[in-house]
């Protein structure tokens, strides 16, 4: 596939809009369009796209690709393949990226490996090497304790990247692109696999992912109580969200849905508060984008006070409420 | 039915982020001796799915366990077999070592061809040491057979297998015909504990061992790569965290929410 050009990015749309992610990916695989001189495209794949193609020439494409069809309601592997594969084989990119989110986790892989390649994923930094103009993929690896810089000599490169690790351009609603039907006809006999039902299990409240404040428990917290009141009460002050680590989610103590780190929610929040729990390298890495982190663990030796920028250490029952109660008086 | 359940042994990665050190001339990470690997945390639940289904007719159901790997250590990749599997391969060579996940996912995917019988593949969504998430996908490509990924619950019907998948905001109900691959998530509960009898039983067991050769490959590993490791390194972290105390731990709490004002932060 020597002949390889340009960036396509497999794009996402979430509640009839162009999903963020699909935005952040899109500015990076602007820069290295930019850097490439090549083309930047993404296809939208969907029952329906509606306006999020427009959005996506906003957000960076020079051209957008759409597949618009019944059976392409909700993601399921067998179908989206049909369409990621035509269009690796069609358009033949260079690089080809994804979100690191439950498709591009599920699709990029499958992809892959059909076209003869691997992946690199949940990249946190993209470049392109000069002489090879290769991609250079950097991405945690062993929980986040450590970073890798991977690439391929085999085309198409194939990537994902992570939640809110790559800055989207300002939407320019007067950028120039094309936008253009991609007919795949859906071979419902390929499909193997059959989505009965979806559910949501949204939790009621600020969304954690927009929020600017996140008050996160851990497995200290000892129990499901302190996260819908003590936890709870603050976040509602900070106008935030209630978040937790692994353990509370295991223990059914909070729903899956909370869970940050590296198998749960990316998080940046400007304000992200950790009480009773460790910090380990997983779960950083789905919140050490935060802006200011405080810590509040009655051990000094846990990690989370190598990453906090501020913390008390002590028990959660005594310092929460007198912290909430102070909080209180100084946003009131 | 016949079930094959993919397990890696992995350093531990509950271990304090402090034991993990850069071996910077094989381009990977250690730790030291006295912090034992284990089977990645996933792949335990990927056999728990596994035994839940042969829970149901242990005469009608085999589970075969698969770890690739090299120096592998018995009593770690042993577990699955002491929590109630059946069988134990392992792909052990050193010839093995230093794969991606496509040498990993094509040497895996070789021995369950030798292995020939199979309706249900388990994997864990990942492993602990390059958190790839890759091989299970690889493999159910590489066999031709659909894979439905992050999974909370597994139950065979009707010649069918019915999967709830994991997503951002809730999961997905699923339907897939078999053979099929699934890839296990955290939400799919505790993996059982070994019982002694396990342990026992297990402990006279043993494996079987595969070659490079035996599977029909000639390059394995690090030669079958198709990505490169340019570098591998470890950040460092600043760390310097404001401890705020005082005798009465009240007041340090209240000192604490009036340095979140003095950062603007609130
Ligand atoms: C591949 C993989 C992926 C993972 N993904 C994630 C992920 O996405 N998110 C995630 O969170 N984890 C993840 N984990 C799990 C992770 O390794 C840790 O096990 C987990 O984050 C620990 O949660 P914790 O800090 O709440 O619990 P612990 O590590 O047990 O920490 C509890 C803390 O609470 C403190 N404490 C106890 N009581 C009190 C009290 N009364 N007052 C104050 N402090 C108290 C203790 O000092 C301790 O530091 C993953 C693991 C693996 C292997
Ligand atoms: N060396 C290995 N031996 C056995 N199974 C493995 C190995 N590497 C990966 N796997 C399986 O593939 C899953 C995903 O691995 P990865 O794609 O490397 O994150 C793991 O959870 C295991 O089930």
């Amino acid at each position: 596939m020597a002949d390889n050009k340009g960036i396509l990015v497999v794009g996402e749309i979430a509640e009839g809009k162009l999903a963020p992610i699909t935005a952040e990916a899109l500015g990076a695989g602007r820069r290295l369009a930019d850097e490439l001189k090549e083309e930047l495209s993404c296809i939208l794949i969907g029952d329906k796209v509606g306006d999020a193609a427009k959005a996506a020439v906003a957000a960076g494409a020079d051209k957008v690709y759409t597949t618009e069809d019944a059976a392409l309601k909700d993601y399921e592997n067998d179908a989206y393949m049909q369409v990621a594969e035509k269009a690796a084989k069609d358009l033949a990119p260079r690089i080809i990226l994804l979100g690191q989110t439950s498709m591009g986790r599920d699709l990029a892989p499958r992809l892959a490996f059909r076209l003869g390649v691997s992946a690199v994923m949940d990249c946190l930094e993209l470049a392109i090497d000069g002489a090879t103009k290769q991609l250079l993929c950097t991405r945690p690896v062993y929980g986040g304790n450590a970073k890798a810089t991977f690439s391929s000599e085999a085309l198409p490169q194939i990537a994902t990247v992570r939640q809110k690790a790559m800055s989207p351009l300002a939407p320019d609603a007067g950028r120039q692109g094309q936008i253009a039907a991609f007919p795949v006809a859906i071979d419902a006999g390929k499909v193997r696999a059959k989505v009965l039902e979806t559910v949501k299990e949204e939790v009621a409240g600020v969304k954690l992912e927009d929020a600017g404040a996140v008050v996160a428990g851990g497995r200290g917290m000892g129990g499901p109580e302190p996260f819908t009141k003590e936890l709870a009460e603050l976040a509602k002050i900070l106008k935030g969200a209630v978040g937790a680590s692994r353990p509370p989610c295991d223990n059914k103590w909070v729903p899956d849905t909370i869970q940050i780190g590296l198998t749960g929610k990316i998080i940046a929040p400007e304000l992200y508060i950790a009480v009773a729990l460790s910090g380990s390298s997983q779960h950083m890495s789905g919140c050490s984008g935060s802006k200011c982190i405080v810590a509040i663990n009655k051990d000094p030796e846990a990690n989370i006070f190598k990453e906090a920028r501020v913390g008390v250490v002590g028990d959660w029952k005594v310092i929460l409420p007198a912290f909430t109660q102070r909080i209180k008086e100084l946003t009131q | 039915m016949n079930m094959i359940v993919c397990c890696k042994q992995v350093l531990d990665p509950e271990a304090a982020p402090a034991t993990f050190k850069l071996d910077a001339a094989n381009n990977r990470m250690v730790q030291p001796p006295e912090v034992k690997p284990v089977i990645n945390p996933y792949d335990e639940q990927a056999v728990e799915a596994a035994l839940r289904i042969k829970d149901t007719d242990k005469a009608a159901h085999k589970v075969t366990v698969i770890t690739l790997g090299n120096n592998l250590i018995r009593d770690v990749v042993k577990k699955p077999l002491s929590m109630g599997a059946d069988e134990l391969i392992l792909l052990e060579d050193a010839a093995f070592e230093g794969g991606d996940g496509f040498a990993v996912a094509s040497a895996l995917a070789a021995a369950i061809k030798k292995v020939g019988q199979f309706d249900l593949i388990f994997c864990g969504r990942q492993e602990s040491e390059w958190d790839d998430g890759q091989v299970g996908s690889g493999i159910a490509e590489i066999l031709g057979v659909p894979s439905v990924t992050v999974a909370k619950k597994v139950e065979v019907a009707g010649g069918q297998v019915k999967v709830e998948r994991v997503t951002a905001d809730g999961f997905q109900k699923l339907e897939a015909s078999m053979p099929c691959l699934i890839t296990v998530s955290n939400e799919l509960g505790e993996a059982r504990y070994a019982t002694l009898k396990g342990i026992m039983a297990a402990s006279k067991k043993q494996p079987i061992v595969w070659k490079p050769a035996d599977i029909g490959l000639d390059k394995v590993g690090a030669a079958a790569r198709k990505t490169k490791v340019v570098k591998l390194f470890q950040p460092v972290k600043e760390g310097k965290c404001e401890i705020i105390s005082d005798d009465d731990l009240k007041v340090a709490a209240g000192k604490l929410a009036d340095k979140l004002r003095e950062y603007k932060v609130i």
